[in-house]
């Protein structure tokens, strides 16, 4: 017969002695139920009610001990106070898929916090839940909480783990995890629990800890999230252990919630900045290198202000610069003679050709003599294993900063510098970079020209049909699809690109783009590729259940279009036969029907489109669906490019 | 009879254009052009309707000129796989070259609404 868990000190009376005693000087004491958790336990109205218990039931639920004296029940159970220090950090939702070593918090999560600030998502894989904790981020700025068994979830969630720490998007991953063996059910719960549950992701993410008191789990809680928004921002993870989600919190009165405080990024030394302004100021043909710098809408005017004060080309695109500005774009490595590299992941791609022959070679394109400067926080924090942090830049000045917030002063420093003489020179330069842009605008309206009746539908057509049924509205990228003939104005108008080119994260991570845009009502959407959807296509569901409006226009060429070229790059090589190329790679035979898919999960589906001139009406009768609220997919057979 | 002289000299001098004209491409069957298009891949980078992409350029309407096209294609100087003659015969370059000039020029800009920005 087992051991009675009211007998002896074992494990999870240690944790309970350890919270109360760790909690016995805190300074401010936290008063559950919150007043939001208390107002939020309200039923929805939709909900059908429950059937009431027997007088049996009641009397069982209500029993304290059983027949052998073991406890049945429990009153402040550990997970509701972990649900207070979640809802003290104002996190709006929980992405996840249910698993049972994190039972106790889900149950409280709905039920003690009412499903509210935090909101459950119902994901379908872990994967999911990870990217659209990352795409939620990309628009709302702030972190969502993506929750997984330690084990099985973990190993599903690890790919887009290491995605969103490539993109230095910050998630904070709850993982469950019994590790009191004696307290294990057998069996499965065996299967699903591990000594150190982040060992597995250790190598991608900023920081973890398995806390074994609730004082202990409230500290990390809000450490975790101060990390996992400290620039260089990255993903953190939080072991909840079963014991302490399930047992009670002794004492709740004396546990206390750590104040959080957000860091202020690091801004670039004061010297080495005036420095860089002086080189930028006297250069002839700077050229600005922006990656991923601008984090907000204040970001994006402050680039927008240091190109106009330099009159300086700005490359890089995405939410740096608005995309019609006359300095977005222009210019070219090979003619600058000081590049400033903003936050650019890889500024030695930026800054080389490399080509891909039997025979690997490269060489510089930039100018002889030109300096090469760095404002970067990727200098602040890297790790060894993984190597995204790309092949090392030689560069004539590197600042550990970064590169939004170290924009005031830089802006500063070139104004103090600008004589009356050199502002009129460098306003010449920036009138001749402002027709140069206008002329790459009507070179790409006539490029766009090339193939715009084929079938299948040139991808240019799509992206234009798409922009021109949303121009008219407020409306937000939560995918592919921009490009130069789209008119980019806002901030939030892009969702911000960066990643490990993971394939499977974009449908999640628009869903999540899409989440974070509901509240303000934006029409959201986004160009999906077809082999990227295929990974984890249950998003889609997740969008639908969630009512999340989004409209998903299918770059569906039938294949993993990247690969094929790979595999005709290898043929080629060996001049043994390309007709091979397309095994392994393609998507057809059956071809898979996209719309019918979306259909299957809840969303309105329209396709597969082949016909150019049915493109824009199917489009119209899909903004008009999203505008009433629901998620909408058009499958588009397109050009595979 | 000089009708006749001039006629055969005109024939004799298009004959020497040709020969010293590396410019002009060789004669080519289209048809077979587009399946080797297909067959050998050249859409993967280019597309099916060769308005290129964001892997390789546009190759029609109006190709380069023939010579250019095959050393493209035979030495690359960029990221394109080299097709050497055990893989592409100079036959089959022509019959692509045939094929890419049936491309027919695209609609004028502002012919499409969509375009009209």
């Amino acid at each position: 017969m087992a051991k009675s868990k009211k007998n002896g000190v074992d494990r999870r009376g240690f944790l309970k002695g350890a919270a109360a005693g760790a909690a016995a000087g805190a300074a401010a004491l936290v008063a559950p139920p919150l007043v939001e958790a208390a107002g939020a336990q309200q039923a929805p109205p939709q909900r059908p009610a429950a059937v009431p218990p027997s007088a049996a039931q009641l009397a069982a639920e209500t029993e304290l001990l059983s027949a052998d004296g073991h406890a049945m029940t429990v009153e402040n159970a550990g997970s509701d106070f972990m649900v207070d220090v979640f809802k003290s950090m104002g996190i709006e939702y929980i992405a996840s898929n249910p698993g049972s070593s994190f039972r106790g918090l889900q149950e409280s999560f709905i039920t003690y916090g009412g499903n509210r600030s935090p909101e459950w998502l119902t994901c379908m894989h872990e994967e999911s839940s990870i990217a659209i904790a990352d795409g939620y981020f990309r628009v709302a700025g702030k972190p969502m909480i993506a929750m997984a068994h330690g084990t099985v979830g973990l190993q599903h969630a690890s790919m887009n783990i290491y995605n969103a720490f490539v993109a230095r998007n910050p998630v904070i991953i709850v993982l469950g995890n019994a590790l009191d063996a004696n307290a294990r059910r057998p069996g499965v719960e065996w299967n699903h629990s591990v000594q150190d549950c982040a060992a597995m992701v250790r190598d991608y993410i900023k920081w973890d800890d398995t806390p074994i008191s609730l004082p202990h789990f409230a500290e990390s809680a809000v450490r975790a999230y101060k990390i996992g928004m400290t620039v260089p921002m990255g993903p953190v993870v939080l072991v909840a252990d079963g014991d302490l989600q399930e047992n009670a919190a002794k004492d709740r009165s004396k546990l206390r919630i750590p104040k959080l405080t957000l860091t202020s990024p690091p801004v670039g030394d004061p010297v080495a900045v005036a420095e860089v302004a002086r080189l930028l100021v006297a250069a002839e043909n700077p050229l600005i290198l922006s990656g991923r710098t601008v984090r907000t809408e204040q970001g994006m005017k402050l680039m927008v202000e240091l190109a106009e004060t330099l009159q300086a080309p700005v490359q890089g695109g995405g939410r740096n610069m608005p995309n019609r500005h006359p300095l977005a774009g222009g210019g070219s490595v090979a003619s600058a003679d000081v590049i400033l590299g903003l936050q650019v992941d890889d500024l030695w791609g930026a800054t080389h050709e490399f080509r891909d022959q039997q025979e690997r070679s490269y060489q510089t394109i930039t100018k002889a003599g030109a300096k090469i400067i760095s404002i970067s926080s990727n200098d602040l924090y890297i790790k060894s294993n993984y190597q995204d942090f790309q092949r090392f830049t030689e560069v004539d000045m590197a600042l550990a900063a970064d590169a939004e917030a170290t924009l005031p002063s830089l802006i500063e420093a070139c104004k103090r510098l600008i004589t009356a003489d050199r502002r009129r020179a460098l306003d010449e330069r920036g009138k001749k970079i402002a027709a140069a842009n206008v002329q790459a605008l009507a070179r790409a309206r006539t490029e766009a020209t090339y193939a715009w009746d084929a079938s299948p539908i040139s991808t240019t057509r799509m992206s234009v049909e798409l922009y021109n049924a949303v121009k008219g509205k407020d409306w937000a990228l939560i995918g592919g699809g921009g490009s130069r003939l789209w008119n980019i104005e806002k901030f939030y108008q892009t969702p911000g690109g960066g990643g490990a080119a993971a394939v499977g994260s974009g449908l999640p991570i628009s869903v999540g783009a899409a989440l974070a845009h509901k509240k303000f009502g934006r029409i959201c959407v986004g160009i999906q590729q077809d082999g990227d959807l295929m990974y984890a296509p249950g998003a889609l569901w997740t969008a639908a259940h969630h009512r999340i409006p989004m409209l998903l226009v299918m770059h569906n060429n039938r294949a993993y279009h990247q690969e094929v070229m790979h595999l005709q790059r290898m043929a080629s090589r060996r001049q043994r036969g390309i007709g091979n190329a397309q095994i392994g790679c393609v998507i057809t035979d059956p071809n898979v029907d996209y719309a019918q898919l979306a259909k299957s999960m809840g969303l309105y589906g329209a396709g597969p489109i082949t016909d150019p001139k049915d493109l824009a009406p199917a489009l119209k009768i899909a903004v008009e669906r999203v505008e009433k609220g629901e998620p909408a997919l058009i499958d588009v057979v397109t050009q595979p490019r | 009879m000089r009708f006749v002289i001039l006629m055969i000299l005109t024939m004799m001098a298009s004959a020497v254009t040709a020969q010293q004209n590396p410019q002009a491409p060789p004669s080519g069957n289209a048809e077979n052009g587009k399946k080797i298009f297909t067959a050998y891949g050249c859409y993967q980078c280019h597309n099916y309707a060769a308005n290129g992409g964001g892997a390789g350029p546009r190759l029609a309407p109006r190709p380069i000129a023939f010579p250019a096209f095959t050393r493209a294609i035979r030495t690359p100087r960029d990221e394109m796989p080299p097709y050497s003659l055990k893989m592409v015969t100079d036959q089959e370059l022509a019959d692509i070259y045939a094929y890419l000039l049936t491309f027919p020029a695209p609609p004028a800009v502002d012919s499409i609404p969509a375009l009209r920005q």
